[in-house]
């Protein structure tokens, strides 16, 4: 009996198991068989950063100063193996020279960037725009449920259905958003295609992926916010505290252990953003919505260069891991 | 205006339902826009977009798009596939997971601890990471068939189901309401001669209803919402699930009113399931709060 119950249970691990562990058997694998192309995969994904110093000339176009051509570095020089193959990323000047960043592939630093962006933005306001909800939901009023039950609605509808339904409202021509924005302001906005725009591209996606799973973490505060002991309020109430001191001095320490958790889970669950882009803009416009997981896909999947994949998918396993324990640790420490 | 509110009841009470309602209503709209425009032919659906006319059923109404959508695309065998591989994928789930949770709780074996902390490792590895590599695996696993042995998984049932049975988060899940349990009882049972199998099922999970609940709910929203995963092993229509089945509404010429036929058919049937069980839905997700 012992073993009947251990037996699937070691199933169990071994699943769990492969899940994490398969990456770098598969990875080293795949150098084996062919290990050149993956040192380079690997090598790729490092950025180099390259001086190039214009002598003590300066040729003047618009008064800047001129640099030569970086394709010079990048293509059969042997002087700079370094870079060779590489694309520029964004360059800058620092006195009289100028600083290229180079980047062998180009388009994964701009998926990083934009990935952690979209944490950045996503992770605090889904946070604090949950616990706003939260505080609402929270409030003793006859029929609150109906509007909890409401707010958690898109949680259940998939992603894929919620990014095809935002194509509607986001779209340039007679798209929900545009048409409401110029009934507001009486015709006076212009109207934008919010996808195909690479400035507000990115912003729209992360608009969306809020709306669609702030629900989520508005129960997981509401769960936290209703440990907190009512005589707390009540004497809060007696000692004549506002609203504000309420929530600050009473509330939010209650919610400690909480906001842990709804910060870790959202970023986690914000790092491996990927069906929105694969439904609503495929990475572009310009590259402005490449992320880690959508350029793994492609890479792994749609190109079938799973090293590739692999090798982004190792990145992003890497960096959700680093940042998890990070904030764990700062957690910790305060405690 | 604030004195007003403190003063008065009445329209303090009414600003917060406003505000509820207006809340409520950027949650709605857009569910609301598909069902409505899911009744409409497409070039309605595109010019009412511009008014407030695409959250109202006026205007041309009729259900030839879900006929449409039924013709383009065999929905039926997409929502039997989703159905199929959710339930078998809930159901042993519940059995793997609980029994592991049970083994991490009541028995004593070496390396738990270690192979407990390994589980709640996995929490942290979102699934797209390491979807690719497991692409590669799943591609060169044997299978032992009625139809005798073959190599590779791709374009079946069991790449659906298998990997997703045991998760950490339910095994997690359950460990942690096993061990609010009354360890007196198990004693009892165990001195009582009863096997751990029959502590595990006598005992142990009549008692775990809530649980059962909570760990089913988030399985099937997880598994019935898949896409990257059954996006790159099904190749074949016979296996694709709902989700995937929407790539044949995108060619040349999309048929909008097709596709929002489509999308309320693949969301209807979690709505209701969530609408009817709201209560338990919502419990499910404050208990992994409370727990985690």
């Amino acid at each position: 009996m012992l073993l009947f119950i251990v037996v699937p249970f070691i199933l169990a691990i071994v699943f769990s198991l492969t899940n994490q562990r398969l990456m770098s058997p598969n990875a080293a694998e795949y150098v084996g068989l062919e290990n050149y192309t993956n040192m380079l995969d690997l090598g790729v994904l490092v950025v180099d950063p390259v001086m190039d110093a214009d002598g003590a000339i300066l040729l003047d176009k618009n008064g800047d100063n001129q640099y030569p051509r970086l394709r010079k570095f990048t293509r059969n020089n042997p002087g700079y193996p370094d870079v060779k193959g590489m694309k520029e990323w964004f360059s800058f000047s620092w006195g009289e020279q100028k600083v290229a960043i180079m980047a062998s592939d180009l388009v994964f630093m701009k998926a990083l960037v934009n990935t952690f962006t979209f944490v950045a933005f996503v992770a605090p306001i889904q946070g604090a725009l949950a616990l706003v909800l939260a505080l609402l939901i929270n409030q003793p009023l006859r029929g609150i449920h109906i509007f909890r039950s409401i707010y958690f609605m898109p949680v259940v509808v998939s992603i894929v259905v919620v990014s095809l339904l935002w194509r509607f409202i986001y779209d340039g021509q007679n798209g929900l958003l545009n048409s409401a924005l110029s009934t507001l302001t009486l015709g006076y906005f212009e109207p934008v295609n919010w996808l195909g725009n690479p400035d507000t591209a990115l912003g729209s996606i992360m608009a969306m992926s809020i709306w669609q799973a702030v629900g989520f973490h508005m129960i997981i505060w509401l769960s936290g916010l209703q440990t907190i002991s009512p005589t707390l309020y009540e004497a809060a109430k007696i000692e004549g505290a506002s609203p504000w001191q309420t929530f600050r001095y009473v509330t939010w320490p209650g919610l400690r252990n909480t906001a842990v958790l709804v910060v870790i889970v959202i970023t986690m669950q914000a790092f491996s953003l990927f069906a929105q882009i694969d439904v609503m803009t495929s990475g572009g416009p310009l590259d402005s919505t490449q992320t880690i997981v959508y350029q793994a896909v492609e890479r792994g999947y749609g190109k079938q260069d799973i090293s590739g994949g692999s090798a982004m998918s190792v990145v992003l396993f890497l960096i959700v891991l680093s940042i998890s324990l990070l904030q764990r640790y700062l957690t910790r420490e305060k405690n | 205006m604030l004195r007003l509110d403190a003063d008065n009841p009445r329209l303090r009470m009414t600003v917060r339902y406003l505000v509820l309602t207006l809340i409520a209503l950027m949650f709605v709209t857009p569910l609301v826009f598909m069902m409505m425009s899911s009744l409409k032919p497409d070039q309605q659906l595109l010019a009412d977009t511009s008014s407030m006319r695409a959250f109202l059923p006026v205007g041309d109404i009729s259900f030839d798009n879900y006929k449409a959508a039924f013709e383009r695309a065999p929905i039926g065998l997409f929502m039997l596939n989703s159905l199929f591989v959710t339930g078998i994928t809930v159901a042993l789930g519940l059995f793997v997971c609980s029994m592991a949770g049970f083994s991490f709780v009541f028995l004593n074996w070496r390396g738990k601890s270690i192979a407990f902390s390994i589980i709640l490792a996995t929490l942290i590895v979102p699934f797209e990471t390491i979807a690719i590599p497991m692409l590669l695996m799943v591609s060169k696993l044997p299978w032992l068939g009625l139809d005798g042995f073959s190599w590779g998984w791709l374009n079946s049932y069991r790449v659906q189901i298998v990997p997703f049975v045991a998760d950490g988060l339910t095994i997690f899940l359950f460990a942690q309401y096993f061990k609010d349990l009354p360890k007196e009882l198990i004693e009892a049972a165990r001195v009582e001669g009863c096997s751990w199998w029959q502590v595990y099922w006598r005992v142990v999970m009549p008692l775990s209803g809530p649980i059962l609940a909570t760990a089913a709910i988030l399985k099937f929203l997880a598994m019935y919402n898949q896409y990257l995963w059954p996006i790159m092993v099904t190749q074949q229509e016979q296996y694709r699930p709902v989700l995937v089945g929407l790539q044949y509404f995108f060619q040349l010429n999309t048929a909008w009113g097709e596709v929002m036929a489509y999308l309320t058919i693949i969301t209807l049937p979690v709505l209701v399931f969530y609408l009817a069980l709201q209560r338990a839905f919502i419990a499910s997700i404050a208990s992994t709060g409370v727990k985690g």
